[in-house]
């Protein structure tokens, strides 16, 4: 029942394989069993896969990662589901300030915020610690989580929580037991998000890492300034695949998109 | 409820954003406050920057030589191209994405936006596959009897890529204020003559306006800072202002001289958005007749 005519389609289908045509290359040459990133291949093969997973820098590089975007997103939940109720619960002077320092890193270059944190942890002597470049990473993945709890927030029917506070539930047992079920996909959608967004951060990384807390998405940007070969397609095929995973993941307690184009 | 009771209330307000507000003061104004200071330090390339001698010679270098000058420039034109590119392609697929039945049209939009999750690093590295001197390209150019062509370390890798990147910040306001759009008004614009350019002019493009103004101000901002793309696609000699700044702290150690960089960085971003924001305010009051 599509309304489109055959020009539309046809642009619709140019689209489509522009935004896909990076990622599917980068899947197929990572299963080349030749030495070059030449295309199309003779055959199939796992050697560079089995390269990745001899390589000791990129899989300490890849648990790095993994380590910190997952804590990194458990604290910025931590952190941005109390100002997230503040935000959506109480009235008081300085609310929109507040939400919109909260909400700041996502428009603030990580160029900028990479500079200003190096800055910052090199006066103090801590640059290169996996402590600060954890806590630099809640800054910038905090408005992702920030957005979707307050949405949640908004969104649900106050009269439950109301109801409880009537009949002298604490306030604890109220945010337990009422809101934070109600709040729950945003607060998971928003972990999520906060995870990949962590877990893909460059820009921010490369000037606040040093060669033992190197993230994965710094490995592979030094690697790749340095040399191109079948390994490197070899890791982004796998960094696609986790992505994947998590995105599916994403969709099953969030919905894609949602999180995506904000549809309620 | 008293207006006592609202204080207290509103304390507790308080009280529930202060971890935020802690880790924000310390991480994000703090080391902002600290950057826009250093870049007043007077550097020695033997002694290294000095905490204590402020001086204002690394604005006069940024503003009066012709190297940064260039890269400020080429940033500039490669950032508003990239903009311009993302409007012609993003107005027309979010409205042809639109204009879906139920299954497709969710299909295609996790296909379109979800790039957008994946590391920008392997999306570049994929251009550099693609664009290589014997990447896909170059081999259709050179199987249909063409010569084949440097693409990579070009400016016109740089910009395709961040198009790439850059697509779904711009689909993704102009499909939410396409869903605000009423498919009656197209219909009874048709159904009383109008062709569908007029359609198309006068309903559907002034719906989408607010969408690609706000797009428009997204990609614009992202791609000046952009930093992975240039980084890996440019090569050495195309540089834009994210890859100077990243020299001029890793190689060149002139910490001030990079903390000055993102400091203009940084105002020129804000400054563009505020003033953006204020002439389309100003145009939608006018045609609100507020």
């Amino acid at each position: 029942m599509s309304k489109n005519g055959p020009l539309s389609l046809g642009f619709h289908t140019l689209v489509v394989l522009f935004m896909m045509a990076p990622l599917v290359v980068v899947c197929l040459v990572a299963f080349t069993p030749e030495n070059t990133l030449s295309l199309p291949t003779s055959g199939f093969s796992l050697r560079w896969f089995r390269a990745v997973f001899e390589r000791a820098d990129f899989i300490h590089a890849f648990y790095n990662s993994l380590i910190l975007a997952f804590v990194a997103a458990t604290l910025a939940t931590l952190i941005a589901v109390p100002a997230a109720l503040a935000i959506t619960r109480y009235t008081f002077p300085g609310r929109d300030f507040f939400n919109g320092l909260f909400l700041s890193p996502i428009i603030i270059p990580h160029l900028v915020l990479g500079v200003a944190m190096l800055r910052l942890f090199a006066l103090m002597g801590v640059n290169g610690s996996f402590f600060w470049l954890m806590l630099a990473h809640v800054v910038i993945i905090t408005p992702y989580v920030l957005r979707l709890v307050i949405a949640a927030a908004i969104g649900i029917d106050r009269s439950a929580e109301q109801a409880a506070e009537s009949l002298g539930a604490s306030r604890f047992t109220l945010f337990r037991q009422i809101t934070l079920p109600m709040i729950l996909p945003g607060v998971a959608g928003g972990w999520l998000l906060a995870f990949i967004n962590s877990f893909d951060e460059v820009t921010l990384s490369i000037f606040v890492s040093s060669p033992a807390t190197q993230t994965l998405p710094v490995r592979m940007y030094v690697y790749a300034t340095e040399s191109i070969d079948p390994m490197m397609a070899a890791v982004s095929a796998l960094v696609i695949a986790l992505t994947a995973g998590t995105m599916i993941l994403l969709d099953r307690v969030y919905g894609l998109d949602r999180v995506l184009v904000g549809k309620h | 409820m008293s207006a006592l009771a609202a204080m207290r209330r509103g304390g507790r307000g308080y009280l529930l954003s202060t971890p935020a507000m802690a880790l924000f003061v310390c991480l994000l104004i703090l080391p902002l406050c600290l950057t826009l200071a250093l870049s007043f330090n007077v550097f020695d390339y033997q002694l290294g920057v000095k905490n204590d001698a402020y001086t204002l010679s690394h604005y006069i270098d940024l503003f009066s030589d012709s190297y940064f000058y260039e890269i400020f420039f080429r940033t500039f034109w490669i950032s508003a191209l990239v903009t311009l590119l993302c409007v012609l392609i993003g107005v027309p697929e979010a409205y042809i994405l639109s204009r879906m039945g139920t299954p497709w049209r969710s299909i295609f939009l996790i296909l379109i936006l979800t790039p957008l999750l994946i590391s920008v690093v392997v999306r570049a590295f994929g251009w550099s596959l693609l664009l290589g001197a014997d990447g896909l390209i170059n081999q259709a150019i050179q199987a249909l009897g063409g010569r084949p062509v440097k693409l990579l370390y070009t400016p016109f890798a740089v910009v395709i890529a961040l198009v790439h990147v850059m697509l779904p910040f711009m689909i993704i306001p102009i499909w939410t204020s396409l869903q605000k759009l009423d498919p009656a008004a197209e219909q009874a614009a048709l159904s009383l003559g109008a062709s569908q350019a007029k359609v198309m002019r006068l309903v559907v493009l002034p719906q989408v306006m607010p969408g690609v103004l706000s797009g428009t101000l997204i990609v614009f901002g992202l791609s000046a800072s952009s930093f992975a793309i240039p980084g890996l696609l440019g090569g050495r000699r195309l540089k834009m202002v994210a890859t100077v700044v990243y020299d001029q702290y890793l190689s060149e150690l002139n910490w001030p001289m990079g903390a000055t960089i993102a400091v203009v960085l940084l105002l020129a971003n804000l400054l563009i958005m505020l003033s953006w924001n204020r002439m389309v305010e100003g145009r939608y009051k006018k045609t609100l007749g507020a």
